[in-house]
Formats: C-alpha cells, sequence, structure tokens
C-alpha cells in the first residue's frame, strides 16, 4: 500500500480540509516532514524506518474513529536520492519563497501528533472555519432535481458560461447589490472565493503591490508570492518584502492607519474580519474608498461573512459612493448556506473599473475566466439559486442565527474567564488575547489540556501574535462541551 | 441542448498598441477584430482611473479566447437568420444525458448533505482519498500510479493554468501546432510567452512544432530545440490524431535527453479504438519526465459538472531535486479548494463497472457520430483527418484561409465549427469538425455538407 507523504514547507491547507469535526467521515490527511538537506533527510528516514519497524506505527489511510491519519515517508534512500532522475526545469522561485509551517497544515498535524499521544481523545475541532449544519433541504432539493435533469435529453446541459448561468447573476445581483447599481454581468460566479483571489492575481499579474491586513486570510499574502509580487520573507519581521501589512488591532479598533503606509496598488480588505471578527463601519469603509481614489490603488474586499453582520456596518463595499470606481468584491456560499464542500461563490468587478490605460478591469477578468476556469459546476449553481430564493434565505438566516448563538457561548465563556475578547458580534469568529503570549504555545496548551483544536494567531501574519482564533462553527453540544472544557483550564 | 451563454461582458481585449498595428495583421486576425465585440459604449471607458498597471501579459493577448468567440459568431449568426436551424458542431460540448447509474449517485449524495450524517464540508483540497483510488486503479491500472499522485480537480483546462502558474514565468514551453488554445494562452498570461510576432502569427518564446499529415501528426523532434514544458495532447484536439506507443516513446526519450517535463493532456483517451497508448505512463521512463492531465468532461459528459484530475509522479523532480508533487500540492491547497463533492460522488459512480458501461456506450455513439461524418465529408472529395480516436475531423481546404471556409460553412449550411487557425497558425487551411450531438442533427449535418461543395 502506498505511503503518502507531504511537505510543511510547501505543503499547506489555508483550508480546512485537514481539520474536521468528529461527526465527519473520516479525511484524507498526511504530512511529512522535508528537511533541508539530503543528509538531514536520511538520518530522519532511518529514524522513521526504525519508529515505523518496531512500532507497527506506519499505515496508510488509517480509518480511525475521529480521521484518517497518515504516516510519513522520506522522499528517497540517500542512495535513491543521489542518483535520481531530476529534469532541467528550474523550480518557480516563487514557490520557493513560501515559508515552512505554513499556518493549517501546522495546526493539523500537531492535532494529529496530539491524537497519536491521546488517542481516546475526543477532539473538538474550533480551529478550521468549516460549516457543521447540513444544508437545507430547499437547497438539496434543487441540486437533486438539477442531477437528476442531467439524465434527461430535456434537462442535460454540458458548459455553461464561464461568467455563470443567467438567472443566478441575475440572481446574487437583486439579493446583494440590489440598490446598488450592480447589474448581472458586473458578477461573475466561481466556484469560491478562494479560487476568486489566485485568479484575481493572475488577472493583476507580478508587477503590483499588494496591502493586507494584518492579521489576514493566509491566501492573499500567499497567492501575491506565488504570483512573484512579493520579495523574500524577512525572517525578523515575518513579513514579505514588497508587501504593506496594514496592523489592526484593539488599539486602532481593528482599522489600519491609512497614512502610515506607502501606496499600494492592491488593498485586501476583508470585513466582517476574517481573523478578527471585526466588521468596518460606514465611517471606516468611506475613508477607505477615499485613500483607494486619491491612491488609484484597487480594493479586492471580501465579503465573505457579511450575512453574520449584527448592527448596521455596509454588507457590501458597494454601499460606499464611489466604490464602483476603486473596488472589486469577492464573496461565496460557503458560510451562508454550508457550501463548503459543495464549491460555489462570486467576484463582482464593476464596469467603471479602469486600469491607468483606461482599460477595463472586467475585460481582463473574463478573459482569465474564460481561460483558466471553465465555470462553477452547474449542480453547485442550481443550489446557489435555490438558496437565494426567499425560503432558502430564511433557511440561511437560521443556519447562520445558530452559529451565531454557538459563537455568543464562545465569547461569553471567555469573557466570564475575564479575556479580552474581540469579534464575534458580526462574525463567526472569536478573538481571543493572551498578552504577552506566544500564540502557538497557547494553541499548544489549550490542545494539551482540553483537546479543543484552535488557530493561533500569529498564522495570521505577525499582527496576530498574542491572540487565538476560536471558531464558532460546530455542533451545539461541541461547542457547548469546549467552553465547558475552557472554563475548567482558566477558570 | 440548452446553452445559457452570456457575452455581454466581452471577451475580446486590445491593446492600444494594437489598433496601432491593425494595418499590419492578417487577414485571420481580421475576423477577430472586425467581429468581437465591445462594451456597450466604447473599448477604452471615461471615469476614475486607477493608477494600477494593466498586467503586460493581458496585453499580448490577441484577441478573446477563441471558444466565446465561435460563441459571439453563433448569436451574430443568429441575429441575421432568426429562424435558421442552426447545428452546432463546433465547441466540443458532450450532449448525451448522463446515465442514471451517475446521476442517481449524485442525487443521494446530495440528499445526504441535508443529513446530519451526510453533511460534508470541505473536503481534501486533492479530492477524495476514494475517488483518487478509483482514478489511480481503474484508470491507470497496471501502470503504478498511487492515489496520492492523483489530484482530483474541476476540469483540464483550470488544472493547466494551474500547472502554468506553479511552472512560473520563467520558462518556455514547445506546443505541438496546432493545439488546444488554453496551452498557449495560459503561457502568455503567466509572462512565459514574449511579444506575439504579427507575421507568423506566433509567440517568440514559444517553440511550435507543426503537427500535419506530412509529418504523421507527429513533431519533428530532431529539428526541434528545448523547451522546458512540453505540452502534447493525445488522443489530438483538434487533429483527432492518437500518437502511437512508437512516437510517444520519441516523446519521452526526447524529454529525458532535454530535460524537459512533458504536460500530457489525455482528455479524450476514452476515445481511442486501436491500440494507440491510453497514458503517457504507459511509456517506460514516463514517470520521470511526465505529468498527466484528464478530465471527465469528455470521457462522462461532465462538461457543466465539472471534474477532472491531474497525475504528478513522486518522481518527478525539479533541476534542483525538489519534487514536482510537492509544489503541486501546495498551489491546489493555495489556489482551490477541491472539486465541488457532488461532482466527485458522481465522479465515482462513472468508475464502478456499470458506470464504465454506461460512459462508454456514450464514447461509442459520438464515435459513431464521427463516422457518420467523415463519411459524408469524404464522399464530396474532402481529405479528412482524426475521426478514428477522437471525436473530432479535421479537414483539409487546401489553400484557403479558415476564418473564411468557417463563414462560408456557417452561412451556406447554418452550421458551427471551429476555424483551424484559433488552434495555431499550423492549423490555417483546417477546419475541426466536433461529433458531439444528437443523432439526428448529425445526421442532418451530413446532409448539409454533402450540399455545400
Amino acid at each position: 500500500m502506498s505511503i503518502t507523504q507531504n511537505l510543511t514547507t510547501s505543503i499547506s491547507s489555508t483550508s480546512s480540509a485537514f481539520l474536521a469535526s468528529p461527526t465527519f467521515t473520516p479525511r484524507y490527511s498526511c504530512f511529512t516532514s522535508f528537511l533541508i538537506g539530503i543528509k538531514i533527510a536520511s538520518f530522519f528516514c532511518l529514524l522513521i524506518k526504525i519508529l515505523i519497524f518496531f512500532s507497527g506505527y506506519c499505515r496508510s489511510q488509517v480509518s480511525l474513529p475521529v480521521k484518517s491519519v497518515s504516516i510519513c515517508k522520506c522522499v528517497a534512500t540517500p542512495q535513491e536520492a543521489e542518483t535520481a532522475y531530476k529534469t532541467k526545469v528550474s523550480r518557480n522561485a516563487n514557490m520557493g519563497k513560501l515559508q515552512a509551517g505554513y499556518l493549517f497544515p501546522e495546526v493539523a498535524r500537531r492535532r494529529n501528533g496530539h491524537l497519536l499521544t491521546y488517542p481516546d481523545a475526543k477532539i473538538i475541532s474550533l480551529g478550521i472555519g468549516d460549516t457543521t449544519e447540513p444544508i437545507p433541504e430547499v437547497i438539496t432539493s434543487a441540486m437533486a432535481k438539477r442531477s437528476q435533469a442531467l439524465s434527461t435529453i430535456e434537462g442535460y446541459s454540458g458548459y455553461g458560461a464561464e461568467q455563470g448561468e443567467k438567472p443566478l447573476r441575475s440572481a446574487i445581483a437583486s439579493t446583494f447589490y440590489g440598490d446598488l447599481g450592480i447589474e448581472e454581468d458586473d458578477i461573475f460566479v466561481s466556484d469560491g472565493a478562494k479560487c476568486d483571489i489566485s485568479r484575481l492575481q493572475i488577472v493583476f499579474g507580478s508587477n503590483v503591490k499588494m496591502a493586507v491586513q494584518d492579521p489576514s486570510y493566509p491566501a492573499y499574502v500567499d497567492s501575491s508570492v506565488i504570483m512573484g509580487q512579493t520579495g523574500p520573507f524577512q525572517k525578523p519581521v515575518q513579513k514579505f518584502a514588497n508587501i504593506e501589512y496594514m496592523r489592526c488591532n484593539p488599539e486602532n479598533g481593528f482599522f489600519p492607519d491609512l497614512s502610515s503606509i506607502s501606496r499600494p496598488d492592491i488593498i485586501f480588505f476583508c470585513s466582517p474580519n476574517n481573523p478578527t471578527g471585526a466588521a468596518a463601519t460606514r465611517e471606516q469603509l468611506t475613508h477607505l474608498v477615499q485613500y483607494a481614489k486619491d491612491n488609484g490603488s484597487i480594493i479586492v474586499y471580501d465579503s465573505a461573512y457579511a450575512m453574520y453582520i449584527s448592527g448596521d456596518n455596509p454588507h457590501s463595499i458597494f454601499e460606499i459612493p464611489g466604490a464602483k470606481e476603486v473596488a472589486i468584491e469577492t464573496s461565496s456560499f460557503s458560510k451562508y448556506a454550508g457550501f463548503t464542500g459543495v464549491r460555489l461563490g462570486w467576484t463582482v468587478v464593476p464596469k467603471q473599473l479602469l486600469f491607468s490605460d483606461g482599460f477595463p478591469v472586467a475585460k481582463d477578468f473574463n478573459r482569465i475566466v474564460c481561460t483558466c476556469f471553465n465555470g462553477a459546476s452547474n449542480i453547485s449553481q442550481a443550489g446557489g439559486l435555490a438558496f437565494l430564493s426567499p425560503e432558502g434565505l430564511k433557511a440561511m438566516r437560521d443556519v447562520i442565527g445558530f452559529y451565531k448563538e454557538n459563537t455568543s457561548i464562545i465569547v461569553d465563556t471567555f469573557d466570564s474567564l475575564g479575556f479580552k475578547v474581540y469579534g464575534g458580534k458580526s462574525a463567526p469568529y472569536v478573538w481571543v488575547h493572551f498578552p504577552g503570549r506566544n500564540s502557538w504555545d497557547v494553541f499548544s496548551e489549550i490542545l494539551e489540556k482540553t483537546h479543543v483544536v484552535t488557530t493561533p494567531g500569529s498564522g495570521f501574519g505577525p499582527g496576530g501574535e498574542g491572540f487565538i482564533r476560536v471558531s464558532a462553527f460546530g455542533h451545539r453540544e461541541n461547542v457547548l462541551e469546549a467552553c465547558r472544557r475552557f472554563k475548567q483550564l482558566y477558570k | 441542448m440548452h446553452k445559457m451563454y452570456n457575452t455581454s461582458v466581452c471577451s475580446s481585449m486590445f491593446s492600444p498598441n494594437a489598433l496601432q498595428s491593425i494595418m499590419l495583421v492578417t487577414r485571420q486576425q481580421q475576423y477577430w477584430i472586425m467581429s468581437s465585440c465591445t462594451l456597450k459604449n466604447q473599448r477604452l471607458r471615461i471615469g476614475h482611473r486607477t493608477k494600477v498597471p494593466r498586467n503586460v501579459n493581458m496585453e499580448k493577448l490577441q484577441h478573446g479566447y477563441l471558444f466565446p468567440e465561435i460563441q459571439r459568431h453563433q448569436l451574430m449568426h443568429l441575429e441575421k437568420y432568426p429562424h435558421a436551424n442552426v447545428i452546432d458542431l463546433g465547441i466540443g460540448d458532450t450532449t448525451e444525458p448522463l446515465s442514471t447509474i451517475v446521476t442517481s449517485s449524485m442525487v443521494d449524495f446530495v440528499h445526504g448533505l441535508s443529513t446530519e450524517k451526510g453533511y460534508k464540508g470541505y473536503g481534501p483540497e486533492q479530492g477524495e482519498k476514494a475517488l483518487r483510488k478509483e482514478i489511480a486503479d481503474t484508470i491507470y491500472k497496471d501502470l503504478g500510479i498511487k492515489p496520492s499522485e492523483v489530484f482530483v480537480s474541476d476540469g483540464a483546462q483550470c488544472d493547466i493554468s494551474r500547472l502554468q502558474l506553479l511552472m512560473g514565468p520563467n520558462l518556455k514551453i514547445f506546443v505541438p501546432d496546432p493545439s488546444f488554445p488554453a496551452y498557449i494562452d495560459s503561457s502568455v498570461i503567466i509572462g512565459q510567452a514574449g511579444e506575439f510576432v504579427y507575421e507568423t502569427g506566433k509567440y517568440k518564446n514559444i517553440e511550435y512544432m507543426t503537427c500535419g499529415p506530412q509529418t504523421n501528426f507527429f513533431p519533428d523532434l530532431h529539428t526541434a530545440s528545448r523547451a522546458d514544458i512540453i505540452f502534447f495532447c493525445s488522443p489530438n484536439n483538434p487533429t483527432g490524431h492518437a500518437a502511437t506507443r512508437k512516437q510517444l516513446e520519441q516523446l519521452v526519450d526526447f524529454a529525458k535527453e532535454n530535460g524537459s517535463i512533458i504536460i500530457f493532456d489525455s482528455a479524450y483517451s476514452a476515445y481511442i479504438t486501436d491500440d494507440s497508448p491510453k497514458s503517457i505512463f504507459e511509456i517506460s521512463g514516463a514517470r520521470e519526465v511526465a505529468i498527466e492531465v484528464s478530465s471527465f468532461s469528455k470521457f462522462a459528459g461532465f462538461t457543466g459538472v465539472r471534474l477532472g484530475w491531474t497525475v504528478v509522479p513522486e518522481e518527478l523532480s525539479y533541476s534542483n531535486g525538489f519534487p514536482v508533487v510537492h509544489d503541486f500540492n501546495r498551489i491546489m491547497c493555495t489556489c482551490f479548494n477541491g472539486a465541488s463533492n457532488i461532482a466527485q460522488a458522481g465522479g465515482l459512480a462513472c468508475l464502478s463497472p456499470e458506470g464504465l458501461k454506461a460512459v462508454q456506450s456514450h464514447v461509442d455513439n459520438y464515435m459513431d457520430n464521427a463516422r457518420i461524418l467523415v463519411d459524408a465529408l469524404t464522399s464530396v472529395g474532402l481529405k479528412v483527418y482524426g475521426g478514428k480516436n477522437a471525436p473530432y475531423a479535421w479537414v483539409h481546404f487546401p489553400g484557403s484561409n479558415s476564418w473564411d471556409v468557417f463563414a462560408e460553412i456557417l452561412e451556406k449550411t447554418h452550421m458551427i465549427t471551429v476555424p483551424g487557425s484559433g488552434f495555431g497558425p499550423g492549423g490555417e487551411e483546417y477546419i475541426r469538425i466536433s461529433a458531439f450531438g444528437q443523432r439526428d442533427s448529425i445526421i442532418e449535418a451530413s446532409e448539409r455538407f454533402q450540399c455545400l461543395v
């Protein structure tokens, strides 16, 4: 049987692929450490082989009650590595800039390691932001109907429009951007915001500079590195050269001081924010749009959590006058409809958004969508359309309400323990401050002592140090149990 | 078959420089320019301009992507002849409904998503374990491909761009000419291709190897200069040629001698009717030099459902010894989030014994279509290639301009085809005719061809 392998230096998941709640069917996940230098690798190979031999440790694709665990295998024995054929194709230097110990696989690796140490532990995952509640039937019955129809002559459809099916584009425009002047043909349906982020980077190319909030969702920085927009990683500051990191912390109300950065071409801005949970105010977004206008920058606004907003914070950047000339908005059905596995999202590129030579950004984005993509799955799109029906939207509000209740429970728990807690009002994430502490240490402590997986703040950027992100996706009983355990630990 | 194309957002773009070059463009390019739509009012809008420079690589693209361009011609034709019974033998879009074996498994999976037990969130970006294993065991039976080397995706076109993103801008590609446009276009977009040369219709930094009847539809590797990445599609889109074992052995040797990586597109391998290899991994030594990309689109009718896969063998390494598979995995995890779990459930059903029988019957049906078309075209004296191991007929119109022929066929017979030059300069004088379609349309088409000449 093959033994799977993976590298923490270069392989990573920015998603929940490797983390799952205990009720999920076993998932495939595998890691291995790829150490620098064949000699070091061969030493560990030998060590691992010995462990494998004596402990019967190594099995591939084992199904455990909670998760499948795959064990590492070295790439090659020393002799094989030295004589193994190599092509003459140079490795992409941009890939080489990506750092070891990337966030989510590292979290998953530690989780899996923990499970090996405590095989009977009931691990609760409040790490990855993966939805857990079943999809409302109004949506799944529409997808079932579409699937069924594909077996009929009248109902079969092949290639769809790469930009998405017209009724869905129209429904997205009217539901989310009703009075905001965003039209159906400004909407591009996709297989998710993460994929769109990379497609946007391909549109922009390597000769632009971006700014990100710090902390922020890792895909913005990583896709920028892969595209070749950044310089090398600077270990002392834990930042990539040529990215503007805009610190967002309690002191500045989680909104960056834009006067302190040098002009970027592209500004990634996520609100409500992952990981801090902060939702920007109308004033703040007006300031952001004005900054972009004054500096000729383009905002890529990630509104994937907008439906979690409590209060009157803007749901869309296009609520701000002038935004159509400076912003793109990307969003997703993942956290609204539980479509994390079904895969559906969208990006809005207004016609008014122009490059410096006057060329419409939407035309280039359309070209990328037609050339580098081939449309979201038609079944997923049928589900999206059903989601946007009155019945679907009501069902969504119920599910989001459920996750928001989870969030309140977690916020109350940490509040009651005397922690400074942020977020949790307009996003399914709670951002807990552990002043003066290393976030990986806190992560480990929580995991070790409560068997609860969280996410260390520094994984989202240096601005996340001293914080832990607790996600509120989970079955109620797991969230309650996790909170009981937190109270036990920190009482 | 109903399509829901929306072309209100234009797929063409021209750089300001191209406006000056219009006088120098070839006739073929005039077709692109004349027929390309613009946004309602003008190409360059008036209004606030950001200071973000347009990506110079996007500027190098000469026109819109081929297939949306064909669709636009179709729409224009329909505007002119609203009652025409247009037969589409253009884009290679499947038309046969899926077997209920496949759709019922998707239906069951979907219903499961509404239950606590059956609900699934994020799946592994590399694909569901069971599907990866099934692809390795069924498609690559006895070829030693491991499930861990199989990466499930939302389709080959998407994987090609992800591979380009992986490879980066500092490499040179080799393409057979003619070829599936995504290879060249993605190369331009990522920054590998250099400037477009109007006189030759080629990009400066791409090695184009003509594949025509005179070369047995295989590049003359003795005259080829080294490229880092060799794209190779077999059975070929658009020529329909399936490379022989000997040809693929030559290709693998050539890659090995030059330290190149082959990206082998086997999307049509299910259409092979003779003993031509179905996978590059049938060739000894290929594991060290090749990646294989494939798809459920043409094999299983999943053009709208979206499912494909890429195989990256463990042995394949960069010049510094670093395994390509690790970087590809990183791309899949960072720039992608897995194929739809519903599509994957369907894919798994396709690979069951009953599922394979069902998909094969559709493939056979399309190949019967191909035979009908080839016979009709041959009977009117045209030289026809392909159509034996692929659902495409590659028809020669010596001395012609392929866009002219495309236009003439459309005007006179109300049939959509694809002009060969859309696949590269080596496609000039040829028309690609696809064999996807309902049988009665295919028979009608074959009759219309007989009227044409």
